[in-house]
């Protein structure tokens, strides 16, 4: 789950790393408000999700008061991205000397949060590090031990800092760390972390996202996500509210299947025979009839959706729960798209026998199944 | 033979007397799987399909001594189970379980190493060695003893190719979920070790995925260690859009970072030969392996 830069920024306060001074505005009126208790000049900020907001003009820089409101007022009636911004952070700008990266994240390798920092900040760290690697420091942290004060004074170190700044910059980076841990953080940063003019570090931006399976942990965040504080469409905050996954694509073969691997080479043998799929929907192990049968529901409510492709490999699924789900959604959704079934594994003899019955046609082969939907999905244009 | 698991395996489930953990109890025992006691707090003294039920691994151990488990435990709990089996001695952790926080699932991988226990998972399918032992939720008829070891990233996935390997009578000497989480115990260069110094494995199949980049490193490890048996990969999420998490927490692209392009681009510069669909990769093992089909 993403976190607005606000909410960000809010947490990285309450960990004792100095922000900008700043406010939340979701008016005008609040706007002027918030302008007026701030040293000018000040930057304005729109608060949304998307990356490259930036370059979209959700940034406006402004030297009085008068000029905020105007900001104000052109970001809150903006789309970016196709999201409707409902809020923009104003704060006070900064004299900068310096800008830097530093963040932590997960490094699958070892098993381990790893500490990023590097002293070009302010631009994609990605770039950064694919294009000058000798620019990038990246520090395993011990699960045990946590990151350390050493640790964080040689990472300022190699980042050309001395003298009293190693030991300033290394306590911004350990609370930094201790606020991604405590907040379950699979990725927080500050991008740019700034050295200003007059040698104080301020975080200028920044970003968190919180790993959605600690939500449990965590409660406020998810009631902010449910209750609509996202990027995600209708769709997919559906399946998620029911524990599915679902991504929203481009084309207009529905896809349902189980495993996330498996829906992903379904997309890709439907994109190899020259189809469009039109989502991702993984419907998980064990999923019961009612959850296939809501996973159809969430589908077939996008009306892109020319043909269905169901593919099931049961493991931990029981296919004779899938063909009871597939039965019970064609009775109550009244489903009349044009279906592709495939269903091999636990209980398949049951699970064919339930849709052959229904007078369902089932296919054992995923590549013929994939063949036979974007086959549908071109007839009669489009 | 085959590699982690074979017929002297002994398991404990952890979470045996849940829907799942009971119902995959009793596929894993009609498979063969010796499972020597069940483990759920506050349900000892109970049975699941004729196997007892114990209130703490400890106690298990006292009676039964077994050197694996395999978990089914809820992501909140989970990550408890798997440190309560390694302190008790269990070198062998099959977690199950999906959706366990990525804090958690460190704090586990660090007391494994420390205590040379392997983790397979979490958020796999488990393990399976035909014919002998299978601590997994996999479908059985499926697999088939053979020569190809097989090490993925994707449960359903690796029925998948597994079906189609054993149709065309490539039986399997050990296939390995990884897990699909972000962070996982064991990894495709381990497993490669390992399948290199099992006789019975004549070629490795490896299923990846989009995100992160153990994939590169993986043919990083091939290319450098001039790996001695035929390897055939397939990547999947080719049509993924980035940004998008693609149903497995760990499957997604973040800029230009973790791309199928990149992974299948990284193996056959290492000379892997990737499959371009699922069913293709039987067919490329054929080439590469003279094995004798059974």
């Amino acid at each position: 789950m993403k976190l607005y830069e606000y909410e960000a920024k809010e947490i990285l306060a309450k960990y004792g790393i100095t922000t900008p001074r700043g406010g939340l505005a979701a008016s005008v009126a609040q706007a002027h408000e918030i302008a007026t208790k701030l040293r000018l000049p000040v930057v304005v900020k729109a608060q949304v999700l998307v990356a490259g907001r930036g370059k979209a003009g959700g940034i406006l820089f402004c030297q009085s008061v008068d000029e905020v409101e105007k900001s104000a007022e052109k970001l809150l009636n903006m789309n970016i991205k196709g999201i409707p911004v409902k809020s923009v952070w104003i704060e006070e700008r900064i004299q900068v000397k310096k800008e830097l990266y530093f963040g932590i994240t997960t490094d699958r390798y070892n098993q381990c949060y790893v500490a990023v920092a590097s002293s070009v900040g302010g631009v994609d760290i990605e770039e950064v590090a694919s294009k000058t690697p000798e620019k990038v420091i990246n520090t395993s942290i011990n699960p045990e031990l946590g990151l350390r004060p050493f640790q964080t004074r040689e990472i300022a170190r190699k980042m050309g800092f001395s003298g009293n700044k190693l030991s300033d910059l290394g306590r911004i980076f350990e609370r930094l760390y201790v606020a991604g841990i405590e907040n379950d953080a699979e990725l927080i940063e500050m991008n740019p972390v700034v050295e200003t003019v007059d040698g104080k570090f301020v975080a200028a931006d920044a970003r968190i996202i919180v790993d959605d399976n600690a939500l449990f942990r965590h409660q406020d965040y998810k009631k902010r996500l449910m209750e609509g504080g996202s990027d995600l469409s209708l769709q997919e905050l559906e399946a998620m509210n029911n524990d599915l996954a679902y991504v929203r694509l481009d084309g207009n073969i529905g896809v349902i299947g189980n495993g996330a691997g498996l829906v992903m080479a379904t997309l890709d043998t439907i994109q190899y025979y020259g189809g469009k799929p039109a989502n991702f929907l993984d419907v998980g192990g064990g999923a019961p009839s009612e959850k296939t049968a809501l996973a159809l529901r969430i589908v077939l409510s996008d009306p892109r959706v020319k043909t269905l492709f169901i593919n099931i490999l049961g493991g931990i699924t029981r296919c004779d729960e899938v063909a009871r789900g597939i039965l019970e959604a064609k009775k109550k959704v009244g489903v009349t798209t044009p279906m592709v079934i495939r269903l091999v594994g636990t209980n398949e003899e049951e699970g064919k026998r339930i849709l052959t019955e229904a007078g369902i046609q089932v296919l054992e082969s995923m590549e013929e199944a994939a063949r036979r939907a974007v086959e549908i999905s071109k007839q009669g244009g489009s | 033979m085959g590699i982690i698991i074979d017929k002297n395996t002994r398991a404990i489930v952890q979470g045996a007397t849940g829907t799942q953990g009971s119902f995959h109890t009793k596929l894993m025992i009609d498979y063969g799987t010796k499972i020597v006691a069940g483990m759920t707090p506050g349900k000892g003294g109970t049975e699941v399909h004729g196997v007892p039920v114990y209130d703490t691994v400890e106690e298990v151990q006292e009676k039964h001594s077994a050197n694996a488990s395999i978990i089914f435990v809820p992501a909140a709990f989970a990550a408890d189970s798997a440190l309560e089996a390694i302190e008790n001695g269990i070198k062998t952790v099959v977690i199950i379980t999906e959706h366990i926080p990525i804090k958690d699932a460190i704090e586990v991988m660090a007391y494994a190493r420390q205590m040379k226990a392997k983790i397979i998972g979490p958020n796999t399918p488990g393990i399976i060695t035909p014919s002998e032992c299978k601590l997994g939720i996999m479908p059985s008829h499926i697999f088939k003893p053979g020569g190809i070891g097989m090490v993925s990233r994707s449960g359903t996935l690796t029925y998948e190719i597994a079906a189609d390997l054993t149709r065309t009578q490539l039986g399997q000497s050990t296939c390995l979920g990884l897990g699909g989480d972000p962070i996982t115990g064991l990894n495709f260069i381990e497993a490669l070790r390992m399948f290199e110094k099992d006789q019975q494995t004549k070629a490795v199949v490896l299923i990846g995925e989009i995100g992160g980049n153990l994939e590169e490193l993986t043919a990083e490890h091939i290319a450098k260690e001039k790996y001695p048996k035929p390897v055939v990969a397939f990547v999947a999420g080719r049509s993924a859009p980035p940004g998008k998490r693609m149903g497995h927490a760990g499957a997604i692209v973040m800029g230009k970072a973790g791309t199928a392009e990149s992974k299948i681009e990284a193996f056959r510069k290492a000379g892997v030969e990737v499959a371009e669909k699922p069913g293709d990769v039987p067919d490329l093992l054929a080439k590469l392996v003279d094995i004798e089909r059974e």
